[in-house]
């Protein structure tokens, strides 16, 4: 009796340990995964609330002794950072709106509309998310020089759809695929016709599609640094990537790590809460993208 | 007739729809590459002084036999490449296999994993670059004080420790994805699995080798070659940490360099263009493997 009292006590005893042991290893893990993620942007954050005399103190502080707002302020006085965030914000919306017309025009006609050779059509399109950018580098510089756009938006705006066009064709071809047909059918019917079809009835029933793959694209082209870095050749063209990698201080030693660090921060802050709230869907939209092509 | 009649229309209606994305893919990607692949056949510069002149294979040949630059980009886009994509599918793996279990919060680490992801490269880089300084970086300050590289050690400006703090940085903005992915491939295993293996006396080791890397096996292929794709262009993260010096320098790089530096001031234009041939081919061959694959996992 007490010997097997005291084995089932052992055993219980044991159970609890591992699943203590087990809890304290994946709670160190999680830890260890979200300090990871988070830490460089952390850092980020407060140096560029850091005075210089801190930020360069041969003993770093994980929190700013004296927080200052200065480097905030010389970011937008000392340089044109503000224009710089202007011409994001027009090359990447312009980008996602062309982008977006586009991609479901074509989306649409190769999930629905009765066409021959779609799927080369398709295969195409999708080929060209597999080019590498550098390798029509040289010869889109030539070719835009020609047409006058090194130093323009839409120098800048074309190759972006082009570049962000495949992975749009692909989602959107997909979302438009799964709609119910039964709808369009009975518009049909009703004598409507196909591209009023599609803006009155298909585009609004896609809108959840529509707002997560745009945010991909005006992530993508927010975030692309070889082609802005070599089509736009003057500062005040600049995007924020090229501003940001091309950051320079008075004199080729001073690097002005507190404000690139701000500069940092005030771009990046708006894609984290962004990518925060439409996780799930950007999470399904390029597993869709990555997995299938 | 009528029925035949609406399917003509509607196919015209089809192509004018498609017409717009073919073309401008076609004028941006298309036409630029075989006009690169034209150039790579001339010996030419941007500046009118350097007039083309055709030349065959021999930029082909000069490449490969007399420049030690290129083998020493290609070799080290290699290494990156290898290194970079084994490190960020091991750790995904694992991390995947972590966030998959159930703890309070979990929604929120997800969250917090697509961080790295959506920082820019070009920021993200520069963020890193600082705490890599060799003054007053954190991570130089955390190894100077345990011991592992000498006070003012700088990572960066050191040929033997500066790709592998690049390599760090694609690392850490890349493998929180692949994790997700993963993870989406992760939750697809249905649990019956598990608790049949279970019941068969199947230990933790066990599971994990039987079960959930052959259940995994075409979602880490299919993540690890679009990976590897991804790596062999690589420019952004080399070009803002070192500018490609301390023998950090890739294919994309020295391409660029080629391209735009050198060929306003000499005739390297053409020789640039071939290079970018050799990154076109060399990413076509893991891109065939990557459709190849799909193709297995589609039967």
């Amino acid at each position: 009796m007490i010997e097997n009292g005291t084995a089932q006590g052992v055993k219980t005893m044991g159970m609890t340990t591992k699943r203590v042991l087990h809890r304290v290893l994946l709670t160190t893990a999680v830890i260890f995964v979200l300090v990871w993620c988070i830490f460089p942007f952390y850092w980020a954050v407060i140096s560029s609330l850091k005075p210089n005399i801190e930020l360069f103190d041969p003993h770093p502080t994980f929190w700013p002794k004296s927080p200052t707002f200065s480097n905030y302020i010389k970011v937008f006085q000392e340089r044109p950072f503000h224009v710089n965030i202007w011409n994001s914000i027009i090359v990447a919306g312009v980008t996602t709106v062309i982008t977006l017309i586009f991609g479901s025009f074509a989306g649409y006609a190769i999930a629905r509309l009765h066409m021959r050779g779609k799927a080369l059509v398709m295969a195409l399109i999708l080929s060209v998310s597999m080019f590498p950018q550098i390798s029509i580098l040289g010869s889109l510089f030539v070719i835009l020089r020609k047409l006058g756009f090194i130093n323009t938006y839409q120098g800048l705006i074309l190759p972006y759809v082009a570049i962000t066009l495949p992975l749009t064709t692909w989602i959107l071809q997909n979302f438009f695929r799964d709609l119910p047909k039964d709808v369009e059918e009975a518009a049909a019917i009703d004598g409507c016709s196909r591209l009023r079809t599609l803006f009155q009835i298909v585009f609004p029933m896609s809108a959840p599609g529509l707002v997560a793959t745009g945010l991909l694209t005006f992530i993508a082209a927010w975030n692309e640094f070889l082609f802005a870095f070599t089509f736009m050749q003057k500062p005040e063209y600049y995007t924020v990537p090229v501003a940001i990698a091309l950051f320079a201080g008075r004199s080729q030693y001073e690097q002005p790590w507190g404000q690139l660090m701000a500069a940092a921060v005030i771009v990046t802050a708006p894609l984290v809460v962004l990518v925060l709230i439409f996780q799930n869907r950007i999470i399904s939209g390029l597993s869709a993208g990555a997995v299938k092509g | 007739m009528l029925e035949l009649k609406a399917k003509t229309r509607e196919t015209v209606v089809a192509w004018w729809m498609v017409f717009p994305a073919l073309f401008v893919i076609s004028v941006i990607a298309f036409f630029p590459l075989f006009k690169t692949f034209y150039d790579g056949f001339f010996e030419f510069g941007l500046n009118p002084n350097f007039p083309r002149k055709f030349v065959g294979f021999r930029n082909y040949v000069e490449l490969f036999i007399h420049d030690p630059r290129f083998i020493a980009a290609l070799k080290n886009t290699i290494f990156f490449t290898v290194v970079s994509v084994a490190l960020e599918t091991a750790l995904g793996l694992l991390i995947a296999i972590i966030v998959n279990q159930p703890f309070k919060f979990r929604g929120a680490v997800r969250a917090a994993m697509l961080i790295p992801w959506a920082i820019p490269t070009a920021i993200s880089s520069q963020m890193w670059k600082w705490m890599f300084n060799d003054q007053s970086g954190i991570i130089t300050k955390i190894l100077e004080r345990l011991g592992v590289i000498e006070p003012g050690f700088p990572i960066l400006g050191s040929p033997n420790t500066a790709m592998w703090a690049i390599i760090a940085v694609d690392v850490w903005k890349t493998t929180p994805f692949m994790a997700l992915l993963i993870l989406a491939g992760l939750q697809l295993i249905p649990e019956e699995l598990y608790e049949a293996a279970r019941i068969d006396g199947a230990n933790v080791w066990q599971r994990f080798t039987k079960i959930t890397l052959p259940m995994l096996s075409s979602t880490i292929a299919v993540a690890l070659i679009f990976r590897t794709l991804d790596a062999l262009r690589v420019f952004d993260v080399v070009f803002i940490m070192t500018r490609g010096s301390v023998n950090t320098e890739t294919l994309a790089v020295y391409n660029r360099v080629l391209l735009m530096d050198r060929a306003f001031t000499g005739a390297w234009f053409g020789y640039g263009s071939a290079l970018s041939v050799i990154i076109f081919a060399l990413i076509s061959i893991f891109a065939i493997i990557y459709i190849k694959s799909l193709r297995l996992k589609l039967d």
